[in-house]
């Protein structure tokens, strides 16, 4: 990496944690901890609520009980942390540069070629977004996280329509990014391999999940 | 700075690249006014009387076709979602969008609308107060705009909810827009109904990005 310098030490804290979709409870009574240099997989079935999660971590929702309390730092508000839904934020009118250019200058830092090369998308930056395959938007998704200068990673089913070369340069990446002391959680079906990852399963205690293990 | 120069300059690129999404507003703009002399007749008193009405109704309408590109591409993809859990502070983001949002939709119709008052016979008096009216108006049609944009993001029929949610607030910026022209054209004082037009940019300017964000938010979840 060209940014050798490391994020400064913090800690993530789930105590309790319950979430309540659509009026049906998906999860509740969740806590696990975490902090910088963790890889934590979220596993479960489908409808288990793994991305209900990392949106609860994102603050993209709100917990029907419980808390997320992000420790470190400044000791206030959370880290920065970049989130990777399960949409690839990719335009069909970008090219594949553009593209990286945009998510440089909105989330901080870093170099457009260094980030198309993580990710093995060197070759294709002056192509159209519209014309990538499934698997190189998500590719060209993933790329963003060597621009976003940010200490938690949120990843949901971040292998999907990856080959292994993707995937296998995606697990670099997360090793880079625990190395530096920034956290990973990620949420999959298929064990990504990462060496020394926490496991979280989903779901947990929730009353009325209709077939739950 | 630069996060939001670049979201500015993204949009501007897109209705560059995507030239016809903005020909398709401006057209629709021409041959809305270009209906009323066909369906009332060309007799030049009468459509010198409903010039000032039928320019700003027609631009509320093309403003109205075009809010649709303002948010909806960006949470279909998940855009919003980087904007909503990134560094950058969302009040901005949204001012960004909507500044390249009017400088590709309002100045286009501000710039035809002299073109189309005379096609209507106005007095050459009033189009530099019919063009000044659009110039503090359409930021405001913009910006009423995006709250409407972004309270349907999500919604079934959004097109046709956005008319309901937006128009009845467009109405103001209309009355004021076209009492402006109308009082050049009689000789009276056009100004209060200009400085009203500022008034309302001003309170949207204050009002319409924090209910925009607060919008976002609540689409996301």
């Amino acid at each position: 990496m060209s940014n050798p310098d490391r994020y400064p030490a913090f800690s993530l804290s789930v105590e309790g944690l319950a979430c309540i979709r659509g009026g049906r409870a998906v999860f509740g009574g969740l806590s696990f901890a975490g902090a910088g240099g963790d890889a934590i997989e979220l596993r479960g079935p489908n409808g288990a609520g793994k991305s209900s999660l990392l949106r609860l971590l994102a603050g993209l929702l709100h917990p029907a009980a419980g808390a997320v309390v992000w420790g470190g730092g400044d000791g206030v508000s959370r880290p920065a942390l970049t989130y990777c839904g399960h949409r690839d934020p990719v335009k069909a009118w970008l090219t594949v540069r553009e593209q990286l250019a945009w998510w440089r200058d909105l989330e901080g830092g870093g170099v457009v070629e260094e980030a198309g090369e993580a990710m093995g998308i060197g070759p294709l930056l002056e192509v159209a977004g519209g014309l990538l395959s499934a698997g190189q938007r998500r590719r060209l998704a993933l790329a963003r996280l060597a621009l976003a200068d940010a200490p938690v990673w949120l990843l949901d089913e971040p292998t999907v329509s990856l080959d292994e070369d993707g995937s296998a340069l995606l697990k670099a990446m997360i090793g880079r990014h625990r190395a530096r002391g920034g956290l990973a959680i990620a949420a999959t079906h298929r064990p990504l391999g990462l060496p020394d990852a926490r496991t979280v399963t989903l779901p947990v205690d929730a009353p009325e999940a209709p077939d739950g293990p | 700075m630069r996060p939001y120069l670049a979201i500015f300059r993204r949009d501007l690129r897109f209705a560059v690249r995507h030239g016809a999404d903005t020909a398709v507003v401006l057209a629709f703009f021409v041959v809305t006014v270009v209906l009323f002399p066909l369906g009332i007749g060309p007799a030049a008193g009468t459509l010198a009387v409903i010039a000032p009405g039928v320019v700003w109704v027609a631009a509320l309408l093309a403003t109205l076709l075009s809010l649709d590109r303002l948010f909806a591409a960006d949470f279909e993809d998940g855009t919003i979602d980087l904007f909503l859990t990134g560094k950058s502070s969302l009040l901005p983001i949204v001012l960004a969008k909507c500044a390249a949002h009017w400088l590709t939709t309002g100045l286009p119709l501000i710039i035809l609308s002299p073109v189309l008052a005379a096609m209507l016979h106005l007095p050459a008096a009033g189009y530099l107060m019919l063009a000044l009216g659009l110039l503090f108006g359409t930021p405001v049609l913009t910006l009423i705009g995006a709250v409407g944009a972004a309270l349907v993001l999500g919604a079934r029929r959004g097109g046709v909810l956005i008319a309901i949610l937006v128009l009845p607030l467009y109405i103001p910026v209309l009355i004021f827009g076209v009492l402006s022209v109308d009082a050049v054209v009689h000789a009276a004082d056009p100004w209060p109904h200009i400085l009203l037009l500022v008034a309302a940019l001003l309170a949207g300017l204050a009002i319409a990005p924090p209910a925009v964000t607060l919008a976002l938010r609540s689409a996301a979840e």
